[in-house]
């Protein structure tokens, strides 16, 4: 049900019956690695291009996220996904794979609540009995498709942020118990004339904010409502950003804990990520794996995930165009009555 | 950015664009400055010695023993692309490892190693050349207005030495 100018509210309450996680062997390493429900120790998982790699990534997750629903993919009606390879491949071809009917979705690195808004609606308004939504990304696909050669030697400026290896499915359904996807914002493409296609975070963090006002301006709640808001993939500098952002149009986000995806997957230590992390499958894998994790625990009732992306192009940006951003948020409730 | 772009911003933008500087990291010039000479200064070492292990042990003179050197740092360089520790390299070293010889083979190796899943026509020997090539075309675009300079200045050059 719409409510306001560009939110949804779930009143059915969709459920996430089950959800699944594979990473890379680099986020593994990281600090979230016992939340995940695959590591692969292999970049390339046996197969032989980067792509391939990419494209099973999300067919295991997908199938892993099922079987934790406790279903077979036969009873599952609709399968909404995208990634970041032109043309969507690795969606598709999961797609091909999985033979569940497909509707494909690119919201760059936003695509991971993109479609879990859309199955959420699909079941809210019981158009389906079960969705599978879900969003992947490799750390070396996306850097020879948007930047360099894998092993080319170039210095990455302190902006720069490390694609996540990964994918994140769910299993989106009106039966059962357990987490419920309450409400959605879509969010409006927003560009504030940032060029630097190593400084995503700065050019994403006004999509972000613009979103989060968004949402409490529909729903008519503020932050102290949510125990916990992140952002997809702003990293350290988006992020100090977008702090700055609150402050400036009043937003009290200090009523509740806020941080970023980005910063939670890799130990800034330890591990050569500049900013932080990003790719569709950073908010993806830290939602399903750690977030929902946590909520099961009981250590958080109510969390508002914004998945931020940067809609641009290899293409765009050579012609010096600036940087569109958008951001979608879903928040996700435990079970039970309001 | 230039001026000419800043006019197509709204104010809006521009203000921003004030703000996200402020939270942006400097790149760290003069760290990277020494990096790079340290790096860079280590490979042309290596070279030297190399040269010098050919003059003293393969009977080449000085002239002669720069190509053979050249080989053998471009062998290095491949192999280390190969194993996937020159781009480590070179997030350290940075313009040190990019300037020398050894960076120009990187840029070919690490094209080629890219884009074999693409064929070996297509893919490697296509695009083998996406990085290294802009550097050989305006490498041989300068030689060739150098050399018309040369010639226009210096008549007696004609036909050589």
């Amino acid at each position: 049900m719409l409510i306001g100018h560009q939110s949804w509210k779930f009143e059915n309450r969709p459920i996430i019956r089950g959800a699944a996680t594979v990473v890379g062997p680099f986020e593994g390493q990281g600090p979230l690695a016992n939340d995940f429900d695959i590591i692969h120790g292999d970049l390339m998982l046996g197969q032989d291009s980067w792509e391939k790699a990419e494209k099973t990534l999300l067919e295991e997750a997908a199938k892993l996220a099922v079987e934790n629903a406790g279903l077979t993919k036969e009873q599952v009606n609709f399968f909404v996904g995208g990634d970041l390879m032109n043309q969507i491949i690795s969606s598709s071809f999961a797609a091909r794979t999985l033979a569940i009917p497909y509707l494909g979705v690119f919201g760059a690195c936003s695509t991971s609540m993109e479609s879990l808004a859309i199955a959420a609606m699909i079941v809210n308004s019981r158009s389906a009995k079960y969705v599978l939504a879900s969003a992947c990304s490799h750390n070396a696909s996306v850097e020879k498709q948007f930047r360099y050669p894998t092993e080319y030697g170039s210095q990455k400026p302190p902006t720069a942020q490390y694609t996540v290896t990964g994918a994140g499915a769910s299993i989106v359904s009106h039966e059962g118990k357990g987490l419920a996807v309450t409400s959605a914002t879509i969010g409006r493409v927003i560009d504030m004339g940032l060029t630097d296609p190593f400084n995503m975070g700065a050019a994403m963090a006004p999509a972000a904010v613009d979103t989060i006002e968004a949402h409490f301006r529909d729903l008519q709640i503020e932050p102290g409502y949510y125990d916990l808001i992140v952002t997809g993939d702003l990293a350290k500098v988006g992020y100090e950003i977008a702090c700055d952002l609150f402050e400036k149009h009043k937003v009290p986000i200090k009523q509740t804990e806020y941080f970023d995806c980005g910063m939670m997957i890799y130990d800034y230590e330890k591990q050569m990520v500049q900013a932080g992390a990003s790719g569709c499958a950073c908010s993806a894998v830290v939602t399903y794996g750690h977030l929902l994790k946590r909520m099961r625990k009981g250590e958080l009732k109510r969390i508002l995930v914004v998945a931020t992306g940067a809609l641009l192009s290899p293409i765009s940006y050579q012609q010096s165009e600036s940087i569109p951003c958008i951001a979608h948020a879903v928040s996700i409730e435990n079970g039970g009555k309001e | 950015m230039s001026n000419d772009k800043k006019k197509d911003l709204t104010p809006v933008q521009q203000e921003y664009k004030e703000l996200a500087k402020k939270r942006e990291p400097k790149r760290p010039v003069f760290k990277n400055c020494i990096r790079a000479f340290i790096a860079g200064g280590a490979i042309c070492l290596l070279g030297q010695a190399i040269q010098e292990m050919f003059v003293h042990w393969g009977g080449f003179d000085e002239k002669k023993a720069g190509n053979p050197t050249v080989a053998v740092l471009i062998i290095i360089s491949v192999i280390l692309t190969s194993l996937g520790v020159y781009d480590k390299i070179a997030q350290w070293a940075g313009a040190g490892s990019a300037v020398p010889v050894t960076g120009f083979a990187n840029s070919m190796a690490s094209a080629a190693i890219e884009h074999r899943s693409e064929g070996l026509v297509l893919g490697v020997g296509g695009k083998m050349f996406k990085l290294a090539g802009p550097v050989i075309v305006f490498g041989v675009v300068a030689a060739f207005i150098v050399g018309i300079l040369h010639l226009l200045f210096n008549p007696n050059a004609v036909g050589g030495h």
